[in-house]
Parts: C-alpha cells; structure tokens; sequence
C-alpha cells in the first residue's frame, strides 16, 4: 500500500488543489497530510476534502519533522512506499508511477525525482542564484558521496519500506532537509536512484527560502551533509 | 615562534576538534554549531597570523594589542549567550504548547471513557 505524504505549512490556498489532484491516483494510496502548526487555515481546508488523514502538529517543527511525523503515521496504517509530495502544488501526480517502479522492481530504496534530467527543457524557473545553488549542492554531494545526483533539493521523493522504516528513526532534523537526506542515505548504503519529473511554479503563497536566508541556508545545509558524512553507519531499527 | 603563539594555535586546534567530535556524536546540532565553529577557526586565524592582531588593534585604536584578543572573546561568548536565549526561549514556548496539548487530549479522551 502506498501511503503520499503531504508536509504543508500555510497552504490553504493549495492543499484542496493537490489532495483533488491526488485522489485522481487509483486504488490502494492513502493520503496523509501533515500540518506544521500551520497559522491559516490549512488544517481546516485539508479536512473539508475528506480525503486525507489530517495530522496537525501543535508546535511547528520544519519539513524535516514534518515529513517524519508522516512517515510514522504511513508505517502504522502498513504503507509499504511512501511518496513525499510538497502542498504547495508543485509537484504533479503524473509522476508518482514513474518514482514508484525502481521501488516496485526493488532497484532503489529512494527515488528522487530530478528537474535537470528530462531532455526537453522544462517550464521550471529557477533564479540565478537558486541555479548556483543546486549546483554548489550537486557538486558538494558528488564530493561527499561519490555519486552524482542531479537534483539534491528536489522533495518529490518514494520510499521503499526500508527506507521508511530508516528515516522513521534518523530522518534529518532540519528545516530544508533535502540534501542532507541524499547524503545519509547513500551513507547508509540505501540505494538512491533518480527518475526525470517536471515541476510547476506555485500556485498561491511564497517560497519557504527568502533570498536573504539563502546564504545562511546555505551555510547550515553543507555543514550538516559535511557532518553526517563524517558520521558512522547509523543503526537500522 | 613564540612560546604563547605555539600554545594558542595548538588550543584553537584542540577546541575545533572537541567542537567536531560533539557535532560527530549528535552532542551539538548543526545548527547550534555555526558560532562556535566561526569563533574557534577566528581564533585559529588569530593565532596562526600574529601580526594581523598588533594591525587590527592599532586600526581599531587599542593601545595594548592582547586587549583585542580579549575583545573577540567576550564578543564570541555574548554572541553565543544570545543564541542560547533565543533557543531557549522558543523551546520555552514550545514546551508550554505541548503541555497544553496533552492536558486537552487527556481531557478530551477521559471525557470519552465516562460516556
């Protein structure tokens, strides 16, 4: 069974449109979505739908505790792959087939779906400085790892059940935790693939990462991958 | 080399060392970490270009160079105190929701059990 999580923090404006969009998914999929003490009324909007488990976390912890708390609820309903899917209409869910087959056909544990691997250029736009970003994160987790991921801050992103059960305990604690999980998992020995995806511009509502904090992002996000390389192997529960 | 500069390079080292073994073992997060790894690799810095302290003191206007060593220390350790408060008192506040969510829960789920 496959469980989509759904992180959303002030996305009232959203969380109908993506769980309209999600329900179209056939059969055996639950949705879960995760409100982080949201200040609007996504809660609210979330539960009207009827579609979705709506967990709301008292205090707000980052999408990183977010999509744990996901995670957790998706292993006790007995969801086997897990699909981490933004509210803020950016992902669409023509994709999460594609994401699911490397886990379906145990080639992979994660599967990440990647903007820059499509070979017809996408309608993604994407700032100057976000680019040197993805890059610097690229060429920072090649360095780390070894290996070449091409989208790290992507969040449309499977699980296999290992990989679930693993980031039910160890998911990185963080704000935008994104690039961090790359490096843990590969750290780990989970097998990471990615899959070619397009992405949307927003609906409604701002960006989480403001130009000014990018810096200090981008600060905090490579000391972490930096450290949890250097880490040992983590237990597996 | 000086005797006090060879003491003060090998303890920036020891510090950043201690600094990264407490990060390596989850003890610090990441986070919490930038400050004290920007003052060690300062003092590091410091250490290592002895002449930088005498320059930066003179420019500034510090007669008596080691003062500004001190400078940098207290600046590093209210710096550090600050972050401390803002960290506290938002798990402060975070504490007191959790408290006030669990109370309504027990609340809500003993008036359930009577009915």
């Amino acid at each position: 069974m496959l469980a989509v999580i759904i992180p959303c923090y002030n996305e009232q404006y959203n969380v109908g449109r993506v769980l309209d969009e999600l329900t179209l998914l056939n059969s055996d999929t639950i949705l879960v979505v995760v409100n982080d003490a949201s200040t609007d009324l996504t809660s609210q909007k979330a539960k009207e739908t009827n579609k979705a488990f709506v967990i709301d976390l008292p205090i707000n912890l980052g999408v990183g505790g977010a999509v744990q708390t996901g995670i957790l609820k998706a292993l006790r309903l007995n969801a086997t792959q897990a699909v981490k899917f933004d509210g803020d209409c950016q992902h669409s869910s023509e994709y999460i087939k594609d994401l699911l087959k490397p886990i379906l056909q145990n080639e992979a544990d994660i599967v990440i779906g990647s903007r820059f691997l499509s070979e017809e250029p996408d309608g993604f736009k994407s700032s100057f400085f976000r680019k040197i970003g993805i890059k610097l994160l690229q060429v920072f987790t090649k360095i780390l790892t070894g290996k070449v991921i091409t989208d790290p801050t992507s969040g449309f992103r499977a699980y296999g059940s290992k990989a679930m059960n693993f980031m039910a305990v160890n998911y990185p604690n963080f704000d935008y935790p994104e690039p961090e999980e790359v490096v843990l998992a590969i750290k780990n020995d989970l097998k990471v693939l990615e899959v070619p995806v397009k992405m949307r511009e927003r609906f409604a509502g701002k960006s989480s990462i403001s130009a000014l904090g990018s810096v200090y992002y981008m600060i905090k996000v490579m000391l972490a991958m930096f450290f949890i390389a250097l880490r040992k192997h983590k237990k597996m529960d | 080399m000086e005797k006090i500069q060879i003491i003060s390079i090998i303890g920036s080292v020891l510090f950043l060392f201690f600094i990264v073994e407490l990060i390596k073992r989850c003890l610090i997060k990441e986070a919490y970490s930038i400050l004290w790894l920007f003052f060690g690799g300062l003092f590091l810095f410091i250490s290592l270009w002895k002449d930088g302290v005498d320059w930066f003191a003179k420019i500034v206007g510090i007669y008596y160079p080691p003062a500004m060593l001190l400078l940098f220390l207290i600046i590093a350790v209210i710096f550090v105190l600050i972050q401390f408060s803002v960290v506290v008192s938002k798990q402060s506040d975070q504490i007191r929701k959790l408290a006030q969510e669990v109370a309504l829960l027990k609340s809500q789920q003993t008036k359930e059990n009577d009915h």
